[in-house]
């Protein structure tokens, strides 16, 4: 008998990374962005007690050093408490700058006019105080704001639209979740943030899985094969299952308007970024 | 033999230049030349876009020069600094009486004048992607390989190197040395050590050396331009496809090597391809199925 070496089409895991490398390529990015290009010393960003925030401030840590980093705790009343613990855990982790700015009695104000919008509602208004808040601590602090969101939230559009995404730099916007988490491995996060379920925290007892209805292992698995043009019956042919597909390419295909500036009517031949094109960093 | 230098020494600048700032990333590069001080190099290689940065889009038109201007204003950078004669070599966005170009100049610099002695436009503009070249640029149509006084070079920027048959041609058209400034927004995060894009371009170069016979001299742009890093990583390869030195990626730096120009015959000696390429050659281009468009008194037979 000869023996027999193949290749079959399998289901495909996540995109594995070299943490290493790619921490490395990010802490010289925060460097670039801030310190050559901006000349800002200091970042300042929200810290939720979650690994994408975390993983950031171990980032921006290593890039600016922990005296420069500012984070900003800014729970909500129905948030839960160990979002605050696992937030202090990071702190404590790298010594880095920490205030809590509750932010009930402000979205309360507002929502105390409109008492009957809908969790969604109550949800987007909760993560665009945070973003009020994080940039006028921005002003106040001299830092820049460092974004949060990874790849896969972008993708999925599971984010609010001019809240999470505002943050002028984000070191982490290329990076699945599951590579998130790799970083994180890498980075000597606090375990407890790793390994515990990933929520928005807007509602009680909230996980990003369950309202997405996938897992993240498996959106990302997906959307890494989406991205590179494979079609749904490439992938089902790999193994995923009809459904998911279906369901990851549909909230991709419904969100690409969230992953860009506001449609503006173009109406003369030097309109901004049709004709007049300039790169961010000119 | 012949009475070129058997040695060349070279310096390549890897340069991290201010967006669009081109008087102050032309006095940092005097700056970087007067490092090089008494102990100055014969060949001194800037990458890609050297003094102005790579992703410009529409600014480009606004800070692309003539090729005798950004000679002059290179050259001068180098006389400021350093009172030797010299030869230099750097990518920059070429202003050709309103036609514009991705473009490397080949400067030979004495105290009182500098000579272009070769323009290379950059062939293959990458239009895909993150890169957006064709729609601001035209783009080269010749590849040209040129007498220095360390014997015949070719340029060749960026996405030139990556198809096969340029080195190839240059090889072919008599060039013992590729050049290559160069300016490559890194990615692929799943190669262990590097970036994907790192080791792909290690790969080909050193394809280009060992199939040929030559040495390649390769100067990256570094730096972080909109997110995009550029990954740096200027090297030399020898003949036989060692890489002689390798700059980290993401820093400025000069990065030096001491180039004995014999070796090329030696590894020729060793591994004849472009001997056996001479002889084949004409067989493989000749031959009518290739998509080539003949001109007509070729398809007559004249």
């Amino acid at each position: 008998m000869l023996t027999v070496v193949e290749s079959a089409l399998r289901e495909t895991e996540p995109p594995a990374i070299d943490a290493a490398v790619a921490a490395q390529w990010l802490i010289a990015f925060l460097r670039d962005e801030l310190l050559e290009r901006r000349g800002i010393e200091r970042a300042v960003l929200g810290l939720s007690g979650g690994v994408d925030s975390a993983v950031t401030a171990f980032l921006c840590a290593r890039a600016l050093g922990p005296a420069n980093v500012y984070a900003i705790r800014m729970p909500y009343k129905t948030s839960h408490p160990s979002s605050l613990s696992d937030a202090q855990s990071v702190v404590d982790a790298l010594k880095i700058h920490c205030v809590t700015i509750e932010i009930t009695a402000a979205v309360d104000g507002y929502l105390g006019l409109e008492p009957d919008a809908d969790a969604r509602r109550r949800g987007n208004v909760m993560a665009r105080m945070r973003m009020l808040v994080l940039f006028d601590q921005s002003a106040k602090l001299g830092a820049l704001p460092i974004g949060t969101g990874n790849k896969t939230e972008r993708l999925l559009g599971y984010f609010t639209w001019h809240a999470d995404d505002t943050p002028p730099v984000n070191p982490i916007g290329d990076l699945f979740k599951s590579q998130v988490w790799e970083l994180a491995r890498h980075l000597r996060v606090p375990q407890s943030l790793i390994e515990k379920a990933p929520s928005a925290d807007l509602q009680a007892n909230q996980t990003d899985e369950a309202d997405l209805g996938i897992t993240y292992a498996r959106a990302d698995a997906i959307l890494a094969k989406l991205l590179l043009g494979y079609s749904d019956r490439q992938m089902i042919e790999r193994g995923f299952s009809a459904s998911d597909v279906a369901l990851v390419r549909g909230r991709v295909d419904a969100t690409h308007w969230k992953r860009h500036l506001p449609t503006t009517a173009m109406l003369t031949n030097t309109a901004i970024n049709e004709f007049y094109l300039r790169p961010v960093d000119f | 033999m012949n009475d070129e230098p058997a040695r060349l020494r070279v310096a390549i600048l890897q340069t991290k230049p201010s967006k669009g700032d081109y008087e102050k990333n032309l006095r940092q590069v005097s700056e970087a030349f007067a490092q090089l001080g008494d102990d100055a190099p014969d060949l001194v290689v800037l990458p890609e876009a050297a003094l102005t940065g790579y992703f410009l889009e529409g600014a480009g038109y606004n800070l692309a020069l003539s090729a005798p201007k950004f000679s002059r204003d290179l050259a001068d950078a180098w006389r400021t600094s350093v009172q030797r004669p010299v030869d230099l070599v750097a990518g920059f966005y070429e202003n050709d009486a309103g036609t514009y170009y991705n473009s490397a100049v080949y400067l030979h610099v004495e105290p009182d004048e500098e000579r272009i002695l070769h323009l290379h436009r950059k062939l293959f503009l990458p239009t895909y992607g993150v890169f957006d070249e064709e729609r601001f640029l035209s783009r080269g149509h010749h590849l040209g390989v040129f007498a220095t006084r360390f014997g015949a070079m070719a340029l060749t920027i960026c996405e030139d190197a990556w198809h096969a048959i340029v080195p190839t041609i240059a090889a072919i058209k008599g060039a013992r040395v590729l050049v290559v400034p160069s300016a490559s927004p890194g990615r692929g995060i799943e190669h262990p050590g590097e970036l994907e894009s790192i080791a792909q371009w290690r790969d080909v170069l050193r394809q280009a050396a060992i199939e040929h016979g030559i040495f390649v001299i390769y100067a990256g742009l570094t730096g972080f331009e909109g997110g995009k890093g550029m990954t740096g990583s200027s090297c030399v390869v020898d003949p036989r496809g060692t890489v002689l030195v390798q700059a980290p990626p993401a820093e400025s730096c000069i990065v030096r090597a001491d180039l004995d120009l014999r070796e090329i015959d030696l590894a020729r000696a060793s591994l004849p391809l472009l001997g056996d390429l001479h002889s084949v050659l004409p067989d493989l281009l000749l031959d009518e199925e290739l998509p080539i468009r003949r001109r007509e008194h070729d398809a007559d037979g004249r």
